[in-house]
């Protein structure tokens, strides 16, 4: 269904005007006559997000990456609704960050992450889609000698009332191409939607059930080699000296290489003899200073943190916390904690590349083109219009395959520069994927409340005391913050996409930044994951102390935060939070706002012998303004309480002598369909201006849930993740 | 050595201690069997030998010379697919569906042996790794295959 890139690079035909002002990437003038662009396929391009082939088949482009979430097919409902095509002939094709540089950067950006795929895109491919429809039209019309007015669309085909004539789509689409894109361009009212906001299949299911989706570890090339590389166990260490005379003469080895200061790569013809000869190449690391490290040096810095009198302020909605504190009637304390984690992504990171000094190009699996482009273009050496880079299907990336420095990207480049003209696939082995992650960073929190003597909540502090993901990825975005990570706050922020959702008379929200040698990265959900545990188990603390529901409680605070109390109430009416649970079964709800969604879980557990915890039911709630595609958002929904359940009770990476103690799934456990709960998803969209994000906001309220829960079912409140920690299971 | 695999018989030259996935992979060339952890805790590499789910990190393919191997490319009866292929369409199970290859081999092994499973069954029986978190999919899926005729 899908072109999914081939192995050959493919060229768009770009006319002789669109190259006039930005790179020539080498690509042909255009046969078929001036002015008109073209798709691989020689199709004419009406606007940069549309083509159309002669049989009426719609060539979709997206340039967001598809990484399971569904953003191909929701964003291909958008251009569709507004284009008025056939979506049962609809194909999705890819356009690279060359091709995008070449034409000053037409398809904008391609960065998918921050749950930001559907929500900031929509805007600009929807009237991509309207400013093709309208083109057809105007070229149907024109060829008809007719008002383009009396003309109608449905499902690629154009019709002139008055008169009853029909055309195609195919059929206009080489006058369309010519015609001028219209500047004002109205898009449709949601309510009117037809294929957008439907339960729609996804577009990309068939290859995946029968082994012929190609993934970058699958890609295959003439005269391809493949590298099995290992970077220095201690994050920051370097190669001191290895051994390849004692490998070289292996089945298979090509050659031994050294990878930038840190790694050091066998190539040989298959991966398994380049991994069977690495394990054995003697390698000496220099691994410096930063082999003392470890997961209890971290956490002592970070506890210091806790008490710290420099932090920034991260939300201070009003009043004086520290007098309202030292006032109040009860003071409630508690500290948190959250651990490294890794993404763990079914696909370990992989990379194909193939070097000459004229030409470097990457086959590989990225959730930002764009990010990549720049990686290759640095580690290469080459200029923009020698470099290409051809995403493939993601097995899975959550965040783990966003653009960092020192990665695999440029690891690729790097080896297959040390083999001009041979592409090259790099691939990790499971055991250098859990060595070299990208962590969820680690945090440490304490919470003190105060409450009145009518026990409401009178004064918050929340002290955050960890890791900042942004100073070791963005530095320049910290920098203009003043030294600030705004992102540590996302869930609890003064105001915005992540802004907290309750009303506190006397409110500090702060963070003790507290980085560490470990590098940090954005992890499905980043930093909500934290956040609403800590916030919302500690409300349910707050609400015991003084005596109240724990619902009754928190939405006391929220009567200025409608959209938050709209998911909340739905979860609580459908788990039935006012009537009794069944007997042996215990609730525990929570709810945050982030990326710019609003998303509330209710659960039911039970627990055998005090630790063997069941998840019977969540009840998932999401108002994300719209639903693009609500069969997909189920989907998500419950998919990221498998992410979220499996951090919470069992994953933790620990640090020892410097390095990342967990190697495999044996030791980074993941939950199994026996543990899955049965989920139940609201989706409740209520409009307005702004469009919230999807694959991630759920992730972030099943844990504190689950834990409030737990603490209702065996009166032990549980601080620190994972639960495994704790003796506690999952059955 | 030699490997019957989806029907086709392969002559490859490997060392024998090579994990048969490796060797699908490779050496004939079947990239729809997945790598996920190499040491069978995620199910990414299940194939069926005799009939049998095995994960296929961890044999090796010494051990599957003379056996009848198949992987996911060779569950379809020609362009039948098969009825948890079928069921997967209908459900629109995967996600990513990097582990799918695996899990929809386990699950067709399952049904092989137990026509109408029960959640339990399904409980005891599929133990591979999601990392999207198709599961709750998977059951409804599975359920519908054993419906299918």
């Amino acid at each position: 269904m899908t072109a999914m890139p081939k192995f050959t690079r493919r060229s768009f035909l770009v006319s002789s005007a669109a190259l006039g002002g930005g790179l020539a990437l080498g690509l042909r003038l255009p046969p078929f006559g001036p002015g008109v662009v073209r798709a691989a396929d020689g199709s004419p391009e009406i606007t940069v997000w549309v083509a159309i082939r002669p049989d009426n088949t719609t060539l979709i482009r997206a340039v967001r990456a598809e990484m399971g979430q569904g953003t191909i097919t929701g964003l291909g409902q958008l251009i569709a609704e507004e284009l008025d095509c056939d979506w049962s002939k609809v194909e999705i094709e890819y356009p690279t960050p060359g091709q995008s540089v070449a034409r000053k950067r037409a398809w904008g950006d391609f960065s998918t992450g921050g749950s930001r795929g559907v929500r900031q895109s929509n805007e600009y491919v929807r009237k991509g889609g309207a400013a093709a429809r309208m083109m057809l039209v105007q070229a149907a019309a024109n060829e008809w000698k007719v008002p383009a007015s009396e003309c109608t669309t449905s499902a690629s085909v154009i019709t002139h009332k008055p008169s009853g004539r029909r055309t195609t789509y195919g059929k206009v689409a080489e006058a369309a191409a010519r015609l001028e894109q219209p500047k004002d361009v109205p898009l449709k009212d949601p309510k009117t939607w037809k294929i957008a906001g439907k339960p729609l299949k996804r577009l990309d299911t068939a290859k995946k059930v029968n082994g012929t989706m190609v993934y970058g570890m699958d890609l295959k090339m003439p005269g391809m080699l493949n590298a099995a590389i290992k970077d220095c166990p201690v994050f920051g260490g370097k190669v001191k000296s290895f051994d390849a005379a004692r490998v070289s003469g292996m089945r298979g080895v090509k050659k031994v290489v050294q990878v930038g200061d840190s790694g050091v790569a066998v190539i040989a013809d298959t991966w398994w003899n380049a991994k069977t000869a690495l394990e054995q190449l003697p390698i000496v690391w220099d691994e410096g200073e930063n082999a003392k490290v470890s997961s209890a040096s971290i956490a002592e810095i970070l506890k210091a943190g806790l008490d710290a009198e420099q932090a920034f302020v991260g939300n201070q909605a009003g009043g004086d916390v520290k007098t309202a504190l030292a006032d109040a009637a009860k003071r409630i304390e508690a500290v948190y904690a959250y651990p490294y984690q890794n993404h763990a992504c079914m696909e370990p990171m992989n990379a194909t590349v193939r070097y000459t000094p004229e030409r470097c190009e990457l086959w590989g699996p990225t959730q930002n083109g764009e990010g990549t482009f720049a990686q290759v273009l640095e580690a290469s050496g080459l200029a923009a219009d020698k470099v290409d880079v051809h995403n493939v299907m993601l097995g899975g990336g959550f965040g783990r395959r966003g653009t960092y420095p020192d990665d695999y990207v440029r690891q690729a480049v790097l080896i297959a520069k040390q083999m001009p003209g041979t592409p090259v696939k790099m691939i990790w082995s499971r055991e250098e994927d859990m060595a070299h992650g990208k962590y969820h960073p680690v945090m440490q929190c304490k919470l003190v409340g105060g409450l009145d003597a009518s026990g409401n909540l009178a004064a918050l502090h929340m002290r955050l005391s960890g890791q900042s993901i942004l100073a070791s990825v963005r530095p320049e975005v910290v920098q203009a913050q003043k030294g600030r990570d705004p992102l540590s706050f996302q869930g609890v922020f003064e105001s915005g996409e992540h802004s907290f959702s309750y009303t506190v008379p006397n409110l500090l929200i702060d963070h003790a930044m507290r980085n560490t040698h470990v590098p940090p990265g954005f992890w499905r959900g980043v930093n909500i994951n934290q956040n609403a545990l800590f916030i919302e188990c500690f409300m349910d603390e707050l609400a015991e102390a003084a005596g109240q529901d724990a619902l009754e409680f928190r939405r006391k605070l929220m009567a200025k935060h409608p959209r938050n109390l709209g998911v909340l109430n739905a979860v609580a009416e459908r788990i039935g939070w006012s009537r009794p649970a069944p007997s042996g079964v215990y609730r525990g709800l929570a709810h945050l706002h982030c990326f710019d969604s609003f998303v509330a879980a209710a659960c039911e557990i039970s627990v055998k012998d005090g630790n063997k915890v069941k998840v019977h039911r969540i009840v998932a709630a999401t108002d994300p303004g719209y639903a693009v595609n609500p069969a997909q958002i189920e989907r998500q929904v419950a998919g990221s309480f498998v992410y979220g359940l499996s951090a919470l009770f069992f994953q933790e990476c620990t640090v020892k002598d410097g390095r990342i103690e967990q190697t495999n799934f044996h030791q980074y456990n993941s939950m199994r369909i026996a543990q899955m709960p049965k989920v139940e998803t609201i989706l409740m969209p209520t409009g307005g201006t702004v469009w919230g994000g999807i694959g991630e906001p759920t992730i972030c309220v099943a844990a504190p849930a689950v834990l409030n829960a737990f603490y209702r079912a065996t009166g032990k409140r549980i601080r620190s993740v994972p639960l495994k920690n704790h003796g506690i299971e999952l059955v | 050595m030699r490997l019957t695999i989806n029907g086709k018989s392969h002559e490859v030259d490997v060392d024998p201690t090579t994990p048969l996935l490796w060797v699908i992979r490779e050496q004939v060339g079947l990239t729809g069997t997945k790598y996920g952890c190499g040491i069978a805790q995620c199910g990414a590499c299940t194939v069926h030998m005799n009939g049998l789910p095995v994960r296929s990190c961890s044999i090796p393919v010494s051990a599957a010379s003379g056996a009848k191997i198949t992987t996911i490319e060779g569950l379809a009866s020609g362009k039948t697919l098969h009825k948890v292929q079928k069921a997967w369409i209908d459900h629109d199970v995967p996600q990513c569906g990097y582990c799918q290859s695996g899990m929809i081999m386990a699950v067709a092994a399952l049904l092989r042996t137990n026509p109408k499973p029960s959640d339990a069954d399904i409980d005891a029986a599929i133990t591979n790794i999601c990392r999207c978190g198709t599961f709750q999919q998977v059951r409804e899926a599975i359920h519908a295959a054993a419906k299918a005729a």
